[in-house]
């Protein structure tokens, strides 16, 4: 059978975004629009006790007298935060005790996405906590984590459950003064995932928290707060997925943590949200503010896979505080079409021999743009401290944009910060010599890409990596030019 | 009688508007080996460019048939899988990407034209072993990424090894000699001499007549202009070392 052109090119849109789908489940949405009475209303929704909304209502006063930050290399047209619903709830929720009462809608869902429960379950050893439109609705494993007494929760639960916790450390690293989106996300936020893992216990399995928006109208605003107390460790894990819708949706998140004295963090994210079809309609605005501080000899490390979003504007940071801490900053980001990123890292030494990497590499294609934004700030107490960094851009068309902004505030004359940057085109050679040998085009540019990123793929815990991989690939399709 | 494996008739193709080959003609058997030799600029490079399908290059007129069937408007990759085999005069690096996850993708991209399973990992675990042996390959190139940092004589080797791998019906060696040293250049010449078959056929594309003292040809042709002035057997090459190539692109000694 043959194609027509039209039934070609309907099949290949439809291909370019494999988790475009819409779940048909019942859901509770607030009223569009934001003021106190819509705050107080989620606050309700959620049983929070009393600090918890006045938190919440200070950081809305606060925003409102902040305006939109326009420095980054991005432009859209900016979203009315009047015609936003700030909370979107499947509405069957209540205490789920087994999977068997989890909506059986949701769960399809999930193996949509690839991560049935059930079988994770059985197999891979990660514990996973699943956040649809704000709301965590299944968090698997949690019986063998709290034996070591590590607590993996919504954020809401924590609230309730673990008010000292939440109250001694959110905010901390993000105060909810920090910038115009932490501030609407501190105001408004839904749900979001809490890890706590308590002194010298090294959490045995991969946490891992999936994100999807679903309903239409809908903004996602979701907070997470990891605080690994002394001695401990913890790998994370975050995936991210939503519809393809004509919108745009505002995706506003906050994620904060937190490493005490030699507790390592390694905290991982795929981000696949819609990023808009090939003529840029629609998409996610991906605006969120990650930041760790890192104690004595503490290390947090920070490794991303972005190819999804409309547009991304988004800077893993660490705060290197205590002496001998570590931070690094491994990234992969990919634009096709429209997409539009300015993403980068922030590595700030406070304390004295502190260390940090940064490794990004870029990847433009179709008629993107593709940033990369980074601070290095040496402070004056920081004496001997490093920095590595290195900024690679991949260029797969001519009419795609790679640009990179450093900058270097050194305040100690006995810091080392080295930067590194190269800006190449894929190369022409290089497909024809591997379809030479039989590998088709797509494939071939698959391949180079991959080993193109792999220094930052291979710091992905295995499950991942093999994900990350085929996003690439399909992020990537017909992108040549 | 042999088998016919491949006809090239009347060939003529263009670089940026610019004539390269202008009516070539070579008919190559199965089990055959033919030298291709020439001075710079006669378009020995551009005849395996065009016969591995490299889109610079526009065909303008005749054809080339390989196992029966018309390529010259082929893509690369069907050509690759149909038992084409280009050694590359530069071969050319990829970063990232080892020596040994690019051939699995390589055969099992060919699997799959051909409707197989993909090959499993110890067959193919055991497969390299035994090709590497055979072109000599060091065992950490394997795992190292195609050609990244890999010396002169290593990356011919390597094309060497690819070759065995793939195992080509059509394999052309452009100017696989050049920057070999002569132990180098024997361990390649050995390797190509291993694979040759009654199946296969190969094309050696050479400056130097040293190599053929290796790789024995069939035949020898000499290519100028974009054409084949002279055809003839192994005493041919030993000739031009002696002559040079002046006295052919005189019209009466043709």
């Amino acid at each position: 059978m043959s194609y027509t052109e039209k039934e070609l090119k309907e099949e290949l849109n439809n291909k370019s975004y494999e988790f475009g789908f819409v779940t048909d489940i019942e859901s509770e949405k607030a009223p569009i629009g934001l003021n106190e009475d819509i705050i107080k209303l989620i606050s309700s929704k959620k049983n929070e006790p009393q600090w918890m909304l006045a938190y919440r209502l200070e950081a809305f006063r606060v925003w409102q007298k902040m305006s939109e930050p326009n420095w980054a290399h991005v432009k859209y047209t900016k979203p009315d935060f009047q015609n936003i619903s700030y909370y979107a709830a499947p509405k069957k929720k209540k205490e789920l005790k087994s999977l068997d009462e989890v909506d059986p809608e949701l769960l399809r869902t999930m193996e949509k996405l690839g991560i049935s429960i059930e079988e994770q379950k059985k197999l891979s050893g990660v514990a996973v906590d699943f956040v649809m439109d704000s709301v965590s609705v299944a968090t698997s494993f949690k019986e063998k984590l709290s034996e070591l007494g590590i607590i993996f929760c919504s954020f809401s639960e924590a609230v309730n459950n673990h008010p000292d916790l939440v109250k001694k450390y959110m905010g901390t690293v993000v105060p909810h003064t920090d910038n115009y989106y932490s501030a609407l996300n501190s105001a408004v936020f839904s749900d979001g995932s809490f890890c706590y893992i308590p002194k010298g216990v090294r959490c045995p399995m991969e946490l891992s928290t999936y994100f999807r928006i679903n309903e239409s109208g809908t903004g996602q605003f979701e907070r997470t707060l990891l605080i690994a107390d002394e001695s401990s460790y913890v790998s994370y894990l975050e995936g991210c997925t939503a519809p393809q819708r004509d919108e745009n949706q505002l995706h506003a998140a906050v994620v904060e943590l937190i490493a005490l004295d030699k507790a390592e963090i390694k905290y991982s994210t795929v981000q696949n949200w819609y990023p808009g079809d090939a003529k840029g309609k629609g998409g996610v605005y991906n605006f969120v503010t990650k930041r760790g501080i890192c104690g004595y000899r503490s290390k947090i490390s920070w490794t991303q896979v972005e190819t999804g979003s409309a547009v991304t504007w988004k800077y893993p940071s660490c705060i290197l505080k205590g002496d001998h801490s570590i931070g690094e900053f491994y990234s992969v980001a990919v634009t096709n079409n429209f997409q539009q990123a300015d993403t980068g890292t922030k590595m700030i030494h406070i304390g004295k021999n502190t260390k940090s990497t940064i490794i990004s590499k870029g990847i433009s294609a179709g008629k993107s743009q593709n940033s990369y934004r980074g601070l290095v700030k040496i402070g004056k107490g920081a004496k001997n401290s490093r920095n590595f960094s290195q900024c690679d851009s991949l260029l797969m068309t001519d009419q795609c944009g790679a640009h990179t902004f450093p900058y270097i505030e050194c305040e100690n004359p006995t810091a080392t910060v080295e930067h590194e940057a190269t800006t190449s085109k894929i190369g022409e050679d290089q497909l024809f010599y591997c379809m030479q040998r039989g590998i088709s085009e797509e494939k071939a540019i698959s391949l180079i890409v991959n080993g193109y990123a792999k220094e930052v793929l291979n710091k992905l815990p295995m499950e991942f990596a093999v994900e990350a991989q085929k996003l690439l690939e399909i992020s990537l399709e017909g992108s040549v030019g | 009688m042999s088998e016919l494996l491949i006809e090239i008739k009347d060939l003529e193709c263009n670089i940026d508007n610019q004539k390269i080959l202008q009516g070539l003609n070579l008919k190559i058997n199965k089990g055959e080996v033919h030298a291709i030799m020439g001075p710079n600029g006669s378009g020995k490079s551009t005849l395996s460019s065009v016969l591995a399908g490299n889109d610079n290059y526009e065909v303008t007129n005749g054809s080339i048939n390989f196992l029966g069937e018309e390529i010259s408007e082929m893509s690369p990759e069907e050509r690759s899988w149909k038992g084409m085999f280009l050694a590359f005069q530069y071969p050319v690096e990829i970063p990232g990407v080892s020596n040994i996850n690019f051939l699995r993708t390589a055969l099992n991209e060919r699997n799959k034209y051909f409707g197989i399973d993909s090959i499993p990992a110890k067959d193919f675990l055991k497969m390299v072993a035994e090709k590497s042996e055979l072109v000599g390959l060091n065992n950490k190139l394997k795992n190292r990424s195609v050609n990244e940092g890999f010396s002169g004589g290593e990356k011919k080797r390597n094309e060497i090894f690819q070759m065995a791998m793939l195992d080509p019906k059509l394999s052309i060696l452009d100017e696989t000699d050049s920057g070999l040293d002569i132990d180098a250049l024997k361990i390649v010449a050995n390797g190509v001499n291993k694979l040759k078959s009654s199946e296969n056929a190969t094309v050696v594309i050479t400056h130097y007549q040293r190599l053929l003292d290796y790789i024995v040809p069939d035949f020898v042709h000499v290519l100028h202009e974009g054409k084949i002035i002279k055809s003839g057997d192994k005493s041919l090459a030993l000739e031009l070392e002696k002559k040079g190539y002046d006295w052919l692109k005189n019209d009466e000694n043709i």
